[in-house]
């Protein structure tokens, strides 16, 4: 009886006693929720136009990151670092087509995730060889990106909101608006999505497979670059951040794995729950340290109720 | 030329269902049997045993019980290193409420453990496919990974969370903890895995094994043919999770010594997966030439430019590693996408009809 109270009230009771914190809480929530959106994102697109789990999307993350730190400490200026990490960006993924992809083209689902996860190794290496090991501070100052927070003091309480959060929210935003636009506006966009629907029906109309995989993998690149910036902004720009990437992974199963609103909704919802069962009931009742596997649990439980996630796209079987 | 099969004659059905259809397999084995149980542990030193043979053996045993619910059964599993934990604190456990118990039977009872939470954590495969399985395996992989840091009573509450393996006899051998020597815990693990492979090979051979390619090659084809999905599906989870559990097992009595939680991490599981894959899905053979790659590989590049002399630091090594088995993985998806079990099926076809082109 008592074990079912600290479970179903006590929680709920402390959530209404400081209602300042609960929220506190939850903006932390949908800080890292969007970033989980983020790398979800560039995880759903690749997904959406080549059939393609790319494991590699976290590495991308922590390289682009890098570079951009790297670039800088070799005394390039900041502004020119960005457009420079970009031009990397671009190439790396002509490297990834030509190299790996273009190789394997019409091969196994399972082959091409193990291909992803070698780049994803090589990558590491690769990082680890130029830039080294050791964590890095993210160039905030220099890209001008504000720090110092704004305290609001709701119910007599006091939340305290990071500019650096506030822009990463506005940046993800923007990226996603864009992207949106760019999908569903532009010629390319609707290449990417023709091949989305049917690869070979897309080929037989003439729209060259290499060229989109360029193109998406280069966007893939830059959500990485953003996500890179904002992550690193908050937790400095090391190799850990490939592990955090992971968590991207249960944001795709909740959102579907070719749904682009399920990422973002997914990222924020998993976001946000993550970090409440964490606090409200992970820490009293569990030792904390839940956050690890949570968002992988709740997930395998909305997909026992709806395989496709949330969001995906409904798998009709046929013999 | 080494294959000649010109005057084996098959009679009947089952003389070319045979395991050994064509007699310089079994010669070939033979000759492999000879050289892991004698020719090896003579020649071998404590670095080669520890560094190259058990892990060779242990991994492959990991990759074996991975490729029958991966490669044989099709269901997608990136939980192998959580189940490999399972196996090893089940093992530790029993080793250390029953003392008398032999070793033996210790590391084989410890498997059930691994395979009953493995049939749990099979269960959505019944309702989930493909990539979103792998993703809801990954529950299991860092919620047991959790839990083994998180309960006391599996470490039995040793102040630094770690299991560490006692000096265990048998048969008036010390096999397991840091005194046993290199040698006896080789002739151990290869006796086990040997087992298991025959266990395995007869399995995948077999009825449940047919029933598995079936529910591999077109699921809801083989629910309308008869097959109950739920029972292959899940015999498969149990099956595969015993043999990892028990390669889990051997990984920590016989090779590390000691084990925390963190070394059944997610990088466990992709380094099996990694040995299923180039191996070959669906081969048992393809486990061995896999494991002697990904674990002689790394011991290989670190030993190439200290006997070239060339001055590179540890850590650069360990970087240029990393990098390297990446670039291999790819290349040898792109060279051999089915892995190296396909290249020695190629090489064996050539050799039997050479000097004929086809």
């Amino acid at each position: 009886m008592d074990l079912l109270g600290r479970i179903f009230v006590k929680p709920f009771q402390d959530m209404a006693a400081a209602p300042d914190f609960l929220i506190q809480v939850v903006w932390e929530g949908l800080v890292s929720g969007t970033l989980y959106a983020l790398i979800a994102l560039g995880f759903v697109l690749i997904y959406k136009s080549s059939r393609i789990f790319n494991f590699a999307q976290g590495i991308m993350v922590v390289f682009a990151a890098l570079t951009l730190v790297g670039l800088h400490q070799m005394g390039v200026p900041a502004l020119l670092a960005l457009p420079m990490t970009l031009v990397v960006m671009f190439f790396l993924a002509v490297a990834i087509e030509r190299l790996v992809l273009r190789p394997l083209v019409n091969q196994p689902d399972i082959i091409l995730f193990m291909a992803t996860i070698g780049i994803t190794l090589f990558l590491i290496g690769f990082g680890e060889t130029i830039f080294g090991g050791e964590t890095k501070r993210m160039i905030t100052r220099e890209l001008y990106i504000p720090a110092g927070s704004t305290i609001f003091e709701p119910f007599g309480g006091f939340v305290a909101i990071e500019h650096l959060d506030l822009t990463a929210l506005v940046a993800a935003i923007l990226l996603v608006t864009s992207l949106l636009v760019f999908l569903n506006k532009t010629r390319i966009g609707r290449a990417i999505r023709a091949l989305g629907d049917d690869h070979q029906a897309a080929l037989s109309v003439g729209i060259s497979l290499s060229m989109i995989w360029v193109v998406v993998w280069f966007i893939a690149g830059i959500i990485a670059l953003v996500t890179g910036i904002a992550w690193g902004a908050r937790a400095g720009v090391s190799f850990a951040l490939e592990i955090i990437a992971l968590k991207a992974l249960p944001v795709l199963l909740l959102g579907g794995l070719e749904s682009v609103a399920g990422a973002i909704i997914g990222g924020l919802a998993i976001g946000v729950l993550e970090k409440l069962f964490e606090i409200y009931w992970g820490q009293p009742l569990m030792g904390g340290g839940t956050e690890t596997w949570f968002a992988f649990v709740f997930a395998l439980i909305v997909l026992l109720f709806r395989p496709q996630g949330l969001f995906g796209e409904r798998i009709i079987e046929r013999v | 030329m080494l294959y000649r099969v010109a005057g084996q004659y098959k009679t009947s059905y089952q003389a070319d269902y045979a395991l050994f259809p064509v007699r310089q397999d079994a010669f070939l084995l033979g000759i492999i049997l000879i050289m892991a149980f004698v020719v090896l542990p003579a020649t071998a030193n404590d670095f080669v045993f520890r560094a190259l043979l058990i892990p060779v053996l242990i991994y492959a045993l990991a990759a074996m019980g991975l490729n029958i619910l991966t490669g044989y059964a099709g269901q997608l599993s990136l939980g192998t290193g959580a189940f490999m934990g399972v196996g090893a604190y089940a093992c530790f456990k029993l080793v250390t409420i029953f003392p008398e118990m032999n070793i033996l039977v210790a590391v084989l009872l410890s498997g059930f453990f691994s395979a009953t939470i493995g049939m749990a954590f099979g269960l959505p495969s019944l309702r989930i496919k493909g990539f979103y399985l792998a993703i809801a395996t990954l529950a299991a992989q860092f919620f047991l990974v959790w839990l083994f840091q998180k309960w006391g009573w599996l470490y039995n509450y040793h102040t630094s969370g770690a299991i560490l393996v006692p000096n265990i006899q048998m048969f008036g051998i010390t096999v397991s903890g840091p005194t046993a020597t290199a040698m006896a815990q080789y002739y151990f693990v290869l006796g086990v895995v040997a087992l298991m492979t025959i266990l395995a090979i007869n399995v995948t051979r077999g009825r449940i094994g047919r029933i598995w390619k079936s529910v591999r090659d077109m699921d809801i084809a083989a629910e309308l043919v008869g097959i109950n999905l739920m029972k292959a599906k899940l015999m498969a989870f149990f099956v595969s999770s015993y043999i990892v559990g028990v390669s889990g097992a051997l990984f920590v009595f016989m090779w590390r010594g000691a084990a925390e939680a963190e070394l059944f991490d997610v990088q466990l599981s992709f380094r099996v997966l990694f040995i299923a894959i180039i191996g070959g899905l669906g081969s048992i053979l393809g486990n061995y030439l896999g494991a002697i790659l990904i674990v002689a590989l790394p011991v290989l590049l670190n030993v190439v430019p200290r006997a070239l002399g060339l001055p590179i630091s540890s850590s650069m090594v360990e970087h240029l590693n990393t990098m390297t088995i990446g670039a291999l993985i790819i290349f040898f998806l792109i060279v051999e996408p089915h892995g190296l079990a396909r290249f020695w099926q190629i090489i064996r076809e050539k050799l039997i009809i050479w000097p004929f082109p086809h």
